[in-house]
C-alpha cells in the first residue's frame, strides 16, 4: 500500500455515504422495531427481574421466565421457585398481591457410600465415562446394582455445581444444593434423593438386598442390623434391611445420636462426616 | 484328555475381566498409522522435490515438519492437553511436509515458522484439534504466507534441468537475477485476462504448451512449490493413498477433470484466453492440491456424492481464479473456500438408507 | 436348480474381518460332554414374556419335563436338561450382566426321560396349526442368538403374506462355529426342519444362505437338497450377512421397509440349528434342551465344539475346553462383534447362546478412544448406511432430535463401524444410548 496522493473529495464521499447507510439502517430497525412491538405483560417482567435467574428447572418450568409467567397466571405461588430465598419469595408476593405459598427448603443427597476403595468393581470398564451410558453395558461397573456409578452425569447436570466426585462417589454439598431436583432425574440409579433441607444426618446406602450379600461387595453398605432403629424408632425405620432416617419425623436425628447408635459400618452419618470420610477414602470401619 | 492335563486344569478367576460394549475386536487401524501412511504416500514427492530443488528442499521440508510439531507440543503445553500422545498421532508431521510441499525451496527460515504456527494453531488447534477443523491446516498456512509474505511465496528456484529452451526463462533472463524463475502458470498468467482472442496471446500459449515442453513440465522441469512439480511423483503418491484406502478416488478424480473441462471448453471457444487443458493439468499445484489437499479426511466431505460435489466445485472455482482471476494460481482458495461448505455438502448428500424408499423422511420427536 | 449357482451379490457396505478366528474350532467335530452335576436353567432368556415356573423346590423332575409355561403368546415353554430335584428357583447371574431367575436342578446321574411327545411323522399331511403347537410346546425359540419363540415367527400376521423361507447358515461373526458344525454333522435335520417350516408358511420357495467359507457344508446340504424344493445359496463372505435384512437384500434382492418385520418383506428368516431343533420336535417330539456351542479363544487348551445343555455353567464349559492357560482379558457370549462380555463367571447356558469366546488380556484392553478424523470408513461399513461419525458426535452432544433425523432407530447395532474406527470411538455404545434416550422420549 502507498501513500501517494489521496483525494479529499473521494475519503470525504467515502465518510459521508457510510455514514448516512449507517443513519438509514439505525432509523429502519429504531421503526420496526417500534411497529411490531410485541405487548408483554409488564408484570412478568417484574417477576423475572425478582426472581434469582437461576433457570435450573427446579419448579417444573422451562427457566425463570416461564416460572414467572406462571406466577402472574396464578398457577404457581411464588414460594414454589426452589432457589429463592424466603426474603426474595415475599417480594415477589408483595409486588403482585398474592400469597407466598410454603417455601419448603429441600436438599439433594447421594444415599451411597461405596467409593473406589470401599465398593467392588469389576477389573476394568473400556467404554463411554457417562452413568447412563455404562448402565447399557452389563449394568455398569459397579458390582453393587444400587449403588453410585460416580462417573458424574449428576455433577454435570447440577446448574449449580453443588456436586463433587470423589474417589469415585458423587456428593453433594449441601450449602450449595438448592433442592431443584435435576441431579436425581438424571440418575440413572435412582441414588439420589431430594431431602427436606432441615436433615443433616443420612443412612448412605441404597440397596434392598440381604446385609450379607451387601456385605460381600461393598465394605460400606448398610447391613440392616437394626441398630438404628431399635435405639429409636421414631427417626429411622427398616425396610428390606436397608435403613433409612424418617424424614417426615417431627424431629430428626443429629450428630449426638449418630454416636450414640454406633452404626458398624458408617452407613449412618451426619453430612459433614460422609463427605470428610469419603475423602479419605470411604466410611468403612 | 490324559490325566496329565486334567489335573493341571486352570479355570479362570475372573479378577482381570474387561467390561465393555460390544464389537470386542477391531481392525487394529489407528490414526497414528493412518498419518504413517500419508508420510509414505508423500515420499515420492518429496524425494522429487528434493532432486528437483537440491538440499535446500530437504533443509526447508525438515525445518517445516519440526516447526509443526514443535507449534503443537506447545499449544498442548499451553492448552494443558496431554503434549506427547497430541504429538504422537501423527497429524502434525503430516501437516509439516505437506506445507512444505507448499513452499518454495528457496523461503527464508521464517516462513516455515510463521506457517508452522499458522498451520497448527490457527488450522487446527483453535477448533478444538485433530478433527474439528473445517480447513486444510497446510492451506491455511499457505494461503497465509502468500497473503502476508508474498514475495519470499512467489520466489522460485530454478528447477534442475531447465535450460534457455523455456519460454519462461527465456522471458525473464534478461529482467530478473538467475536464481529464480517464473512458474508457466506465471508466464501464461502474465497476459491480460481479457476475453483476447488476439494471435499474441495464442501464440504465446502455443509455447507454453508445445508437446516437448509439456513432456518437461510432466517430468517436473519447471519452477514451482518442492512438491508440485513432478507429475508421475504425485501420481505414484495417489496409487499409495488409494491402495491403504485413505482418500477417496472421486475427489482427485473430479477435481482434476473439472478443471480440464473447463479449461478444455474455453479453450475451444476463445483460444486466447486460456492455454489447452493438459497445460492446465501438467502446472501449478493442481495435482498436488487434487491428491493431498482436497482429499485430507478431516476437510473432506464424508461421503461418495458429496465427494463430487466438492471436486467439482473446486475445479471450477480453481479454472475461474486461474482464467479469469487476478492470482495464477487458484488451487489453495478453491479447496480452502469448497472447505467452508463441506458442513452442507455432509449435510445434504447423504446416503439412502436401507429400508427407506426416498433419501430423507421427517421423523417426529416430541 | 440345486447346483451351487455364482455367488450372490450381498448388500452394500459392511467388512470383512481379517482373521475370522474360525480355525481354532470349525475342524472340531461337535462333542457331547458328560453329565453335569448342576443345571441352572435361565427364566427369561427369550423375547416376549418370561415363562411361570410350573414346578417348586424339592420337585423330582425327568429331562424334558416342563419347567416353566409360556405366558400369554409370546413366550416360550422351557424344559428340564436331565432328570433330579429341583433345588431352588432363585437368581444367578445373567449374560445381559444383571442378574437372572434360573431354575436349579440337581442332577441324579439317571438321565431319565420324561414323555416326550408323540412323533409326527407325516407332518406333511398334518394341519400347520398342530405343527405350530408342538414347536410351541416343545419350546423353541430363534437359537441364532434373538431368541424369539419360534411359533410366533412362524405365524405371520395375516395382512403380510410371505413367500420365501430363508434359513440362515451364514454364521457371520468371527470364531463361531457352531452352525457350521451343525450343518456339517446333521445336513438331514436342518433339511428337514426347513421343509417342515415351509409347509407350516405355505412358502414354495426355501433358501438356505451360507456364506462361502463353508464350502463343506455347502456341498453336504446340496446333496441331501436334491429332489427337494430347499435351494442352497451360496452367500459372499461379509459381516453382517447373517442379519435378516441383509439375508433378505441378498437373497430374495428385497429390503425390509424401515421399522419393519421380514414378513413385511414377504419373508421368514429362521437360524439353521432352529431348523434342526423343528426336525427334532416334530419328528421325535423332544422339546430343545441342548443347543452346540463353540468354545474358544486363543487363551483356551482345546477350543472346539460342543453339545451343551441348556444351564450348563460357564465354567463346566471351560473345564470342557481344558481350562485356560492365562487369565483371560474377556468372556464373551456369542461373537466378538455383538456379543456380551461377561462380568461374572457363574453365568449359565441358555437356548440362544452359540458361542463363549475368551480373549487375551491384550485383544480386550482397549486403546485409548480420541476424536473422530472423518476418514469415513464406518460409512464404508455400515449396512444400513447410516452415517456413524456423524451420528456419534450428534448423540455425544445430547443432540437426541438431530440424531433421530438422520436414523439412529435403524441402526443394527452390528458394530461393523466401531470395528473398523480407527479413533477406537465408542460408536456401538453411543447408538445404545441414543436409542434408550429417544425411547424414554417417545
Amino acid at each position: 500500500m502507498m501513500l501517494c496522493a489521496v483525494d479529499p473529495g473521494q475519503v470525504l464521499m467515502a465518510v459521508a455515504l457510510m455514514t448516512g447507510a449507517g443513519l438509514l439502517l439505525g432509523a429502519v430497525i429504531g421503526l420496526v422495531a417500534r411497529l411490531f412491538r410485541v405487548e408483554g405483560d409488564s408484570r412478568v417482567d417484574l417477576v423475572t427481574e425478582l426472581l434469582p435467574g437461576a433457570n435450573c428447572g427446579g419448579c417444573g418450568k422451562a427457566g425463570c421466565r416461564d416460572f414467572a409467567k406462571s406466577v402472574v397466571a396464578g398457577e404457581n405461588p411464588p414460594g414454589k421457585c426452589p432457589v429463592s430465598t424466603r426474603e426474595q419469595a415475599s417480594a415477589i408476593a408483595l409486588a403482585l398481591g398474592v400469597e407466598v405459598g410454603e417455601v419448603v427448603p429441600k436438599k439433594a443427597v447421594v444415599r451411597c457410600s461405596g467409593t473406589l476403595f470401599t465398593s467392588d468393581r469389576v477389573a476394568y470398564y473400556s467404554g463411554i465415562l457417562k452413568c447412563s451410558s455404562a448402565m447399557l453395558v452389563g449394568g455398569g461397573p459397579k458390582v453393587c446394582r444400587y449403588g453410585c456409578l460416580g462417573m458424574g452425569d449428576c455433577a454435570r447436570k447440577c446448574p449449580f455445581g453443588a456436586i463433587e466426585i470423589v474417589n469415585n462417589l458423587a456428593v453433594v454439598h449441601e450449602e450449595l444444593c438448592v433442592g431443584c431436583g435435576s441431579c436425581a432425574a438424571v440418575c440413572p440409579r435412582g441414588v439420589i434423593a431430594i431431602v427436606p433441607a432441615a436433615s443433616a444426618v443420612h443412612v448412605y446406602c441404597n440397596s434392598p438386598e440381604k446385609g450379607a450379600e451387601k456385605r460381600k461387595v461393598c465394605r460400606s453398605a448398610c447391613l440392616g442390623c437394626g441398630k438404628c432403629v431399635r435405639k429409636d424408632p421414631e427417626k429411622f425405620e427398616l425396610t428390606a434391611s436397608l435403613a433409612r432416617v424418617k424424614y417426615s419425623a417431627p424431629e430428626v436425628p443429629d450428630a449426638a445420636e449418630v454416636e450414640a447408635v454406633g452404626c458398624p459400618t458408617g452407613a449412618l452419618t451426619t453430612i459433614g462426616a460422609h463427605y470428610q470420610a469419603i475423602r479419605k477414602g470411604g466410611t468403612e470401619k | 484328555m490324559s490325566e496329565e492335563v486334567r489335573s493341571e486344569l486352570r479355570l479362570p478367576t475372573g479378577k482381570q475381566l474387561v467390561l465393555s460394549s460390544s464389537p470386542h475386536i477391531s481392525t487394529g487401524e489407528s490414526v497414528r498409522k493412518i498419518m504413517l501412511k500419508v508420510l509414505v504416500a508423500m515420499l515420492p514427492a518429496a524425494a522429487a522435490g528434493v532432486w528437483f530443488f537440491g538440499l535446500r528442499a530437504l533443509w526447508v521440508i525438515l525445518f517445516t515438519t519440526l516447526c509443526c510439531v514443535g507449534a503443537e507440543a506447545l499449544w498442548c503445553f499451553l492448552a494443558k492437553k496431554p503434549v506427547l500422545p497430541t504429538i504422537r498421532d501423527g497429524s502434525a508431521a503430516v501437516t509439516g511436509v505437506l506445507l512444505a510441499l507448499n513452499l518454495p525451496a528457496g523461503v527464508p527460515f521464517y516462513v516455515p515458522l510463521i506457517g508452522a504456527f499458522l498451520a497448527i494453531w490457527l488450522g487446527k488447534q483453535v477448533f478444538g484439534g485433530l478433527g474439528h477443523n473445517p480447513f486444510n491446516p497446510a492451506l491455511v498456512a499457505r494461503v497465509g504466507l502468500l497473503i502476508a509474505i508474498p514475495a519470499a511465496m512467489t520466489s522460485w528456484p530454478v528447477p534442475r534441468g531447465m535450460d534457455e529452451h523455456y519460454p519462461e526463462v527465456r522471458e525473464f533472463r534478461a529482467s530478473v537475477d538467475a536464481v529464480t524463475c517464473a512458474t508457466p502458470l506465471g508466464v501464461a498468467g502474465q497476459r491480460p485476462k481479457i476475453v483476447a482472442r488476439n494471435a499474441a496471446a495464442r501464440r504465446n500459449f502455443a509455447a507454453l504448451s508445445s508437446g516437448r515442453v509439456l513432456r518437461k513440465y510432466f517430468w517436473g522441469v519447471r519452477g514451482g512449490c518442492i512438491g508440485e512439480t513432478c507429475v508421475p511423483a504425485l501420481l505414484l503418491g495417489g496409487v499409495i493413498l488409494f491402495a491403504f484406502n485413505l482418500i477417496n478416488w472421486r475427489v482427485p478424480l473430479c477435481f482434476a477433470g473439472t478443471v480440464a473441462l473447463v479449461a478444455g471448453i474455453v479453450n475451444l471457444c476463445c483460444p486466447g484466453v486460456t492455454p489447452p487443458p493438459l497445460f492446465h493439468l501438467l502446472t501449478g499445484g493442481l495435482l498436488l492440491g487434487a491428491i493431498f489437499m482436497a482429499t485430507d479426511m478431516v476437510t473432506c466431505p464424508i461421503t461418495g456424492t458429496g465427494c463430487v460435489v466438492f471436486a467439482i466445485g473446486c475445479g471450477v472455482i480453481t479454472s475461474v481464479i486461474r482464467i479469469w482471476g487476478n492470482y495464477p494460481e487458484g488451487v489453495s482458495f478453491s479447496i480452502l473456500f469448497m472447505n467452508a461448505l463441506v458442513p452442507l455438502i455432509d449435510r445434504w448428500c447423504t446416503d439412502r438408507p436401507f429400508g427407506y424408499v426416498s433419501k430423507r423422511r421427517k421423523v417426529e420427536v416430541k | 436348480m440345486n447346483k451351487s449357482s455364482r455367488d450372490v451379490m450381498t448388500f452394500e457396505g459392511g467388512i470383512h474381518p481379517a482373521d475370522s478366528g474360525k480355525a481354532l474350532s470349525e475342524n472340531r467335530p461337535t462333542l457331547t460332554p458328560p453329565l453335569l452335576e448342576r443345571y441352572q436353567v435361565l427364566l427369561c432368556e427369550n423375547v416376549g414374556k418370561p415363562p411361570k415356573p410350573v414346578v417348586k423346590p424339592g420337585d423330582l423332575v425327568g429331562k424334558y419335563q416342563l419347567l416353566a409355561a409360556a405366558e400369554g403368546f409370546v413366550s416360550a415353554n422351557l424344559h428340564a436338561p436331565t432328570s433330579g430335584k429341583v433345588v431352588k428357583i432363585g437368581e444367578v447371574p445373567g449374560p445381559m450382566g444383571i442378574p437372572a431367575p434360573a431354575i436349579e436342578i440337581e442332577a441324579d446321574g439317571e438321565d431319565a426321560a420324561a414323555e416326550v411327545f408323540p412323533p409326527l411323522d407325516d407332518w406333511r399331511d398334518t394341519d400347520p396349526k398342530v405343527l405350530i403347537g408342538r414347536i410351541a410346546d416343545c419350546g423353541l425359540v430363534g437359537m441364532g442368538g434373538a431368541s424369539f419363540p419360534t411359533h410366533v415367527k412362524l405365524s405371520p400376521p395375516p395382512d403380510k403374506p410371505v413367500d420365501t423361507l430363508i434359513l440362515n447358515g451364514a454364521e457371520c461373526e468371527p470364531f463361531l462355529t457352531a452352525d457350521h458344525r451343525l450343518m456339517l454333522e446333521h445336513p438331514r435335520d436342518v433339511i428337514t426342519g426347513a421343509q417342515i417350516m415351509a409347509h407350516i408358511l405355505g412358502v414354495n420357495r426355501i433358501c438356505i444362505g451360507i456364506e462361502i467359507n463353508k464350502r463343506d457344508a455347502i456341498e453336504s446340504l446340496e446333496t441331501l437338497a436334491e429332489g427337494t424344493p430347499v435351494r442352497i445359496v451360496p452367500l459372499k463372505v461379509r459381516y453382517p450377512q447373517g442379519s435378516e435384512k441383509h439375508l433378505i437384500r441378498a437373497i430374495a434382492g428385497r429390503e425390509v421397509p424401515s421399522g419393519g418385520l421380514p414378513a413385511d418383506a414377504g419373508c421368514v428368516v429362521q437360524n439353521v440349528a432352529t431348523a434342526a431343533a423343528c426336525s427334532d420336535a416334530v419328528l421325535h417330539g423332544l422339546p430343545l434342551v441342548e443347543r452346540i456351542v463353540t468354545v474358544t479363544g486363543e487363551v483356551l487348551c482345546h477350543p472346539g465344539n460342543w453339545k451343551l445343555r441348556i444351564g450348563t455353567p460357564l465354567l463346566e464349559a471351560l473345564r470342557l475346553a481344558g481350562g485356560v492357560t492365562d487369565e483371560p482379558g474377556k468372556i464373551i457370549f456369542g461373537g466378538p462383534m455383538m456379543g456380551f462380555a461377561q462380568r461374572s463367571l457363574g453365568v449359565p447356558i441358555a437356548k440362544n447362546t452359540s458361542g463363549i469366546l475368551l480373549l487375551t488380556r491384550e485383544e480386550a484392553l482397549r486403546h485409548r478412544s480420541t476424536s473422530c478424523i472423518r476418514c469415513g470408513r464406518c460409512l464404508q461399513g455400515c449396512p444400513m448406511h447410516l452415517s456413524p461419525c456423524l451420528l456419534a458426535t450428534a448423540i455425544e452432544n445430547g443432540r437426541w432430535n438431530l440424531a433421530a433425523q438422520n436414523h439412529v432407530m435403524d441402526c443394527i447395532e452390528c458394530g461393523a463401524c466401531a470395528y473398523v474406527c480407527p479413533a477406537h470411538r465408542p460408536l456401538v455404545q453411543l447408538m445404545r444410548s441414543a436409542k434408550m434416550e429417544l425411547r424414554k422420549r417417545k
